[in-house]
């Protein structure tokens, strides 16, 4: 018990962010028109490709010698990659469609 | 003062995803919402890959393992992004929003690995590091919980996306079995108790300094890998026997947890801008599954469980009645002299790529003073919002897409409803046959209108697997075909009218 509060204040900034972003994330999407919810899933996907810092860290750190850091950072850096790069273009794709008739 | 750029790197990297999903709800705004989260991302990238520095201060390396990374992932990914069709746009989500989770599930094995690794390092039999070792095992427990939780969550998703991938691009078909959900039940259960036992076993190995510790930690590498074994085929399992119309439900539940995913690495890593990224996602994903859901007024949990493919079975053997058929130039006089046509596009429309036909013909009946618009179901198509970006992209102009609500009040002034390959959601069971599996899911009032004209490509049943008694009502004429070709046809008859 002791050592789980403890943990609360040692993590409390993280533990705000996580409860402030969950609001934000239901409020922005709240407001979100029908016409746009190919759109937003797609920009949400782009987003949560982020991800790809964690593959920089990891494939940054890797030790030379570690090959298996190293093979399975470098795979996970493409994917993540992936993720944000297409993301982003095919929402940018889908978005510059429906401007076109503005 | 590098750290504290990289810092303020992060910080707006996350105030523009924040901002970019809310510029996203506008469609005024939208692209420019979209451009400055992808803005935020790359800063925050290259903040990372040039600033970042580990708890001792160390520099990144392998600088050309990443850069070469990011440039294969980014070249393909531009050119799958750029060349795809519209009409395969859902399954493109699927795809990156797998490569995402893999990315997350990567990330867990590499740190997993090091972590074992650092602990056998501290492994060392001297009684005098006792103290010293199980403050150690008391951090890395935490790091340990998050990182299993990143590596199921990330596995579940990419097996899931692909799954889901290879069923909207119909390469894998539906399939379930007898007790699969039990299956299902037992492999995440197996998951759980592979996690708890995972969590003990660390810190039991420690309290025991000296010992059995190399064994333990044979034994600890293989069950982390039974785990990520059985999140995969859970993934595999979970989305196999769901049916394809509730794929979209899927794709967007999938989304946010990689989300979801995306923060585990935020918390190992205590970096913000992968916090904030990922929980935003996870959240607005979960709505927005929800918000899925209630359009098709099922509960999510009727979803998972994939009722709708199982249960619908007996609905699905019943008898179509009779229907009448309409020839191409009946069908063409009766739009030509309509005052209003209502088109209602669905999966058949996507299919047959025919929104520029479609397009095609509603200009002419416009130029012929037929007043046409389109009533848009929020989960027509495979994906909510689906048919507005394919008609977006044939250049249909805003104002004459409705959305269910409007489109209902005017159904009734409607002289002539054209359905494309739209099923389940003009399908009047959903109002009044409690036993439908569609029952209480909201539709177009199609029957309101006086004429219904109805492509299909066969009699065969929709998605849902259901019958559609709408097909044999006295106003409704069938007009069997491939859309693209029956409104090529009807474009060339209503021209020689």
């Amino acid at each position: 018990m002791n050592s789980f509060l403890n943990w609360i204040t040692a993590n409390q900034q993280i533990i705000y962010i996580v409860i402030l972003m969950v609001f934000v994330g239901i409020e922005v999407i709240g407001r979100v028109p029908s016409v746009l919810h190919t759109p937003l899933m797609s920009g949400a996907n782009a987003i949560h490709g982020v991800v790809i810092i964690g593959a920089i860290i990891v494939m940054g750190k890797a030790e030379s010698d570690n090959y298996l850091a190293l093979v399975l950072g470098f795979l996970a850096v493409i994917l993540g990659t992936l993720n944000v790069v297409g993301g982003f273009v095919v929402t940018d794709r889908m978005l510059e469609m429906f401007k076109k008739k503005k | 003062m590098e750290f504290d750029i990289l810092t303020i790197c992060y910080l707006i990297g996350s105030v523009t995803f924040i901002l970019g999903l809310k510029m996203l709800s506008n469609p005024a705004t939208a692209r420019r919402g979209n451009l400055i989260a992808a803005f935020g991302m790359s800063m925050a990238i290259l903040g990372t890959i040039f600033l970042y520095r580990d708890d001792n201060g160390n520099r990144l390396h392998n600088y050309g393992w990443i850069f070469g990374g990011i440039l294969i992932g980014g070249t393909i990914g531009t050119l799958a992004a750029k060349k795809v069709k519209m009409t395969a746009m859902p399954e493109m989500v699927s795809m990156f929003n797998g490569m995402g989770g893999a990315c997350a599930a990567l990330i867990s094995v590499v740190e997993f690995n090091r972590l074992i690794k650092d602990l056998s390092f501290t492994l060392n039999p001297r009684l005098s590091d006792l103290r010293l070792v199980s403050l150690e095992t008391y951090l890395s427990k935490g790091e340990l919980l998050i990182i299993l939780i990143g590596l199921v969550i990330g596995s579940i998703s990419f097996a899931g996306s692909m799954i889901a991938w290879g069923k909207l691009n119909g390469t894998i078909k539906d399939y379930s079995f007898k007790g699969q959900h039990l299956l299902n039940l037992l492999f995440l259960f197996l998951i759980l108790m592979g996690i708890v036992y995972l969590m003990i076993e660390i810190s039991k190995g420690f309290i025991l300094v000296g010992g059995v510790h190399i064994t333990t930690l044979a034994w600890v590498k293989s069950i982390f890998y039974g785990v990520f074994a059985f999140a995969l085929l859970y993934g595999v399992l979970f989305v196999m026997p769901i049916g394809g119309a509730d794929m979209p439900v899927v794709i967007s539940l999938l989304n946010s947890f990689t989300g979801v995913a995306a923060a585990c690495g935020g918390f190992l890593y205590n970096n913000k801008v992968m916090l904030t990224g990922g929980i935003l996602v996870g959240a607005a994903g979960t709505l927005l599954t929800i918000l899925m859901c209630k359009a098709m007024n099922r509960s999510l949990g009727n979803v998972l469980i994939g009722s709708f493919g199982g249960g619908s079975a007996a609905a699905a053997k019943k008898q179509h009645g009779a229907y009448k058929e309409i020839t191409l130039s009946d069908a063409a006089v009766v739009m030509a002299y309509a005052e209003k046509v209502m088109i209602v596009p669905g999966y058949g429309l996507a299919v047959a790529q025919a929104q520029h036909a479609c397009h095609d013909l509603e200009k002419l009946l416009t130029d012929r003073g037929v007043d046409v618009k389109y009533a848009i179901h929020p989960v027509a198509g495979r994906m909510p919002g689906h048919m507005n970006v394919l008609l977006a992209e044939a250049d249909v102009s805003y104002d004459q897409l409705e959305e269910m609500e409007q489109a209902n009040e005017e159904f009734p002034s409607t002289d002539v409803v054209l359905i494309l390959g739209a099923n389940d959601v003009v399908n009047p069971a959903a109002k009044s046959d409690p036993a439908s599996p569609i029952y209480g899911m909201p539709i177009l009032d199609v029957d309101l209108a006086k004429t219904i004209i109805v492509n299909k490509r066969s009699m065969k049943p929709g998605y849902a697997g259901i019958e559609n008694e709408l097909f044999s009502f006295k106003k409704t004429s069938m007009l069997f075909g491939d859309a693209k070709k029956v409104l090529q046809d009807l474009i060339a008859e209503i021209k020689q009218l």
